[in-house]
């Protein structure tokens, strides 16, 4: 028999061990850097560390980029950069969140109807307003809203139903509002076919170089959903048990499952509204992280910030360079490049994965 | 010191548990015995509040009802028939779950929770496992690491739901001994629905036998364990016979 001192340091969680912390902040680093450098306009990464520095009232450092490659840097290269980590960082907390409160390896942030309902949202926006209107302004809120009020239908529908099965019933109205604003919003692309290619380049996603009022309007969403989850990132552990069990463990399942449903769906809202629907990275990132390191929601909650805002900046270089100076879509980007990832991931870790 | 009065389940509009009564001392033993359906598990669900009951479930004099869920789970610690193990949890996380209701929900656990971790974990002999992950554990080991996470719960009342159904009867005997010594040593009040007759005479101070959500028989094993009895809630043809001190029930073959 051997004494619990003797173990007290195995009698802890594994929480964000210092490996995987630094890392993941390396990965998140180096793409943020690759971010800024890479583009159209070799910029060169002495002349933005001056101008960085300038910028930051370093003493005798003055920047070396002409006024024009200033703005390039500073109106469009980086505001891009940091819109595509805020939203990496939410869809991938999002998904993670979602798998650990509905119990299931598949769900992703669009899984309770978000989705569908921005989809429509944006659609009749690019339908329906005049070209005056629409533009920047109006369509994401279009969006927003759409994928707001798609959520609450579920969630009514959700609870319409017996109390018994919650999560699951939730899931199901999830499918249901789904399919019915997908049908919707089909019809209303089918009826206005002169907008279907600027419908279908929205669904497929891109990060905006729309300077930083996009990411003044995600900023606050995200950064109060990103808060939150964190915060009750350990109950997400209790909840992954099942609610009978999370209850008798004294955790008030429906009041956190909301809290965290609503805190991850919002942020996932604002994100698509500006960025158009991005697959795939709220599945792929989330689970190659557990493969990778086996750990549990409370690590995997903040490593998913960390390594989905780096996956969405490196795969938004390559969807502005890879085919410059056409854009490839980013959704496009996220799943060609991602799948083949995660396929090799799949195949060469064990175990870990529910 | 547990009181039902009354206590009615309905499920799917007919009651599973009907207007059950009965008293649970401190430090007792009592085992929930009765057919398959007789509302066993319901009656240990209503105790935990998991399902929604008529009548009066008190806990130290105070109705579960009044009780936040913190507060219940301070009091009752539930271990179920089919517990979800999340195979990449390593054992010491998944005992330290069993703090939840000692901890606010933005809070983490402190030095406190690691210690009652590590005690519950020696108790079950898992301090060697304490860096395992659940997945890699036999069936027995992760029902001691069930275990070991309702008593790092540390409430006075723990419920049990066949404890035992998975194991063979090495580990049956090993398991039922180790709460029988746990409830010595701390004076926990143990709740089980159990199915093996013979065992669970051997371990609880009382038995409870349920037949359609209606108590049967309430008394001492010997009382309560009889031919007759056992003939008409179980269906079941048997011969009870002494060994010693001790009672079993042996099936016989109807002829």
């Amino acid at each position: 028999m051997t004494s619990v001192a003797e173990h007290a340091a195995e009698v802890r969680p594994r929480g964000l061990t210092v490996a995987w912390a630094c890392s993941a902040t390396a990965f998140l680093l180096v793409s943020l850097i690759a971010g800024v450098l890479v583009g159209p306009i070799d910029l060169g990464v002495g002349s933005v560390l001056e101008s960085a520095g300038a910028r930051l009232h370093a003493p005798g450092v003055t920047s070396s980029l002409s006024p024009t490659e200033e703005a390039i840097l500073w109106e469009i290269r980086v505001p891009r950069v940091v819109l595509a980590a805020l939203v990496g960082a939410m869809l991938a907390v999002a998904g993670a969140t979602y798998q650990g409160v509905f119990r299931n390896p598949l769900a992703d942030p669009y899984l309770l109807g978000v989705a569908a309902g921005a989809g429509l949202g944006a659609t009749i926006a690019i339908a329906y307003l005049p070209d005056g209107l629409r533009g920047q302004r109006l369509l994401p809120i279009a969006a927003f809203v759409g994928g707001s009020i798609a959520v609450l239908l579920t969630y009514a529908v959700g609870r319409s139903a017996r109390r018994e099965r919650d999560a699951a019933t939730l899931v199901l109205a999830g499918v249901t509002v789904t399919a019915f604003f997908t049908a919707w919003q089909t019809f209303v692309q089918q009826q206005n076919s002169e907008t279907l290619q600027e419908v279908y380049s929205w669904i497929l996603g891109n990060i905006p170089s729309s300077g930083w009022s996009d990411v003044v309007v995600v900023l606050p969403y995200i950064a109060v959903a990103t808060v939150v989850i964190l915060a009750l990132r350990r109950v997400v552990d209790v909840l992954n048990l099942g609610d009978d069990e999370a209850a008798s463990l004294g955790v008030d399942v429906r009041r956190v499952r909301l809290a965290l449903v609503v805190a991850a769906t919002l942020g996932t809202a604002a994100a698509v509204a500006v960025t158009g629907l991005i697959g795939f990275v709220g599945i792929i990132v989330p689970h190659t992280i557990r493969l990778l390191t086996g750990v549990g929601y409370r690590a995997l909650l903040p490593l998913s910030v960390l390594v989905g805002a780096g996956f969405l900046v490196l795969a938004d270089v390559v969807a502005r360079t890879a085919l410059a100076p056409a854009e490839i879509p980013l959704g496009v980007v996220t799943a060609f490049f991602g799948a083949p990832f995660f396929a090799v991931v799949l195949r060469t870790t064990r175990g870990g994965s529910p | 010191m547990i009181e039902l009065r009354g206590v009615t389940v309905n499920l799917g509009g007919k009651p599973v548990v009907n207007r059950v009564d009965v008293a649970v001392a401190d430090g007792e033993w009592l085992a929930l015995i009765g057919p398959n359906g007789a509302g066993k598990t319901t009656l240990l669900r209503a105790i935990a509040r998991l399902v929604p009951f008529a009548g009066e479930i008190e806990l130290e004099g105070r109705s579960v009802t009044e009780l936040s869920r913190g507060e219940l789970a301070r009091l009752v610690a539930v271990v179920p028939q089919e517990p979800y193990t999340p195979p990449w949890m390593t054992v010491a996380e998944y005992v330290l779950l069993g703090r939840t209701p000692h901890l606010g929900p933005l809070a983490k656990e402190g030095a406190h929770d690691r210690d009652a971790a590590g005690r519950a974990l020696g108790r079950l002999d898992l301090l060697d496992f304490a860096g395992r992950r659940l997945g890699t554990l036999s069936g027995g080991e992760k029902q001691r690491a069930v275990v070991a996470r309702a008593l790092a719960q540390e409430a006075p009342v723990v419920l049990l739901d066949e404890p035992t159904a998975a194991l063979d009867i090495g580990h049956q005997q090993q398991a039922l001994e180790l709460l029988d010594g746990l409830r010595a040593e701390s004076g926990l009040t143990l709740v089980a629905a159990m199915h093996d007759l013979t065992l669970a005479a051997q371990y609880a101070d009382r038995m409870l036998m349920l037949d359609t959500g209606r108590v049967v028989a309430d008394g001492a094993p010997a009382d309560v364990l009889t031919e007759a009895v056992i003939a008409e809630h179980y269906g079941a043809a048997i011969d009870v016979v002494s060994v010693g001190e001790r009672i079993a029930v042996v099936p016989r073959r109807p002829r």
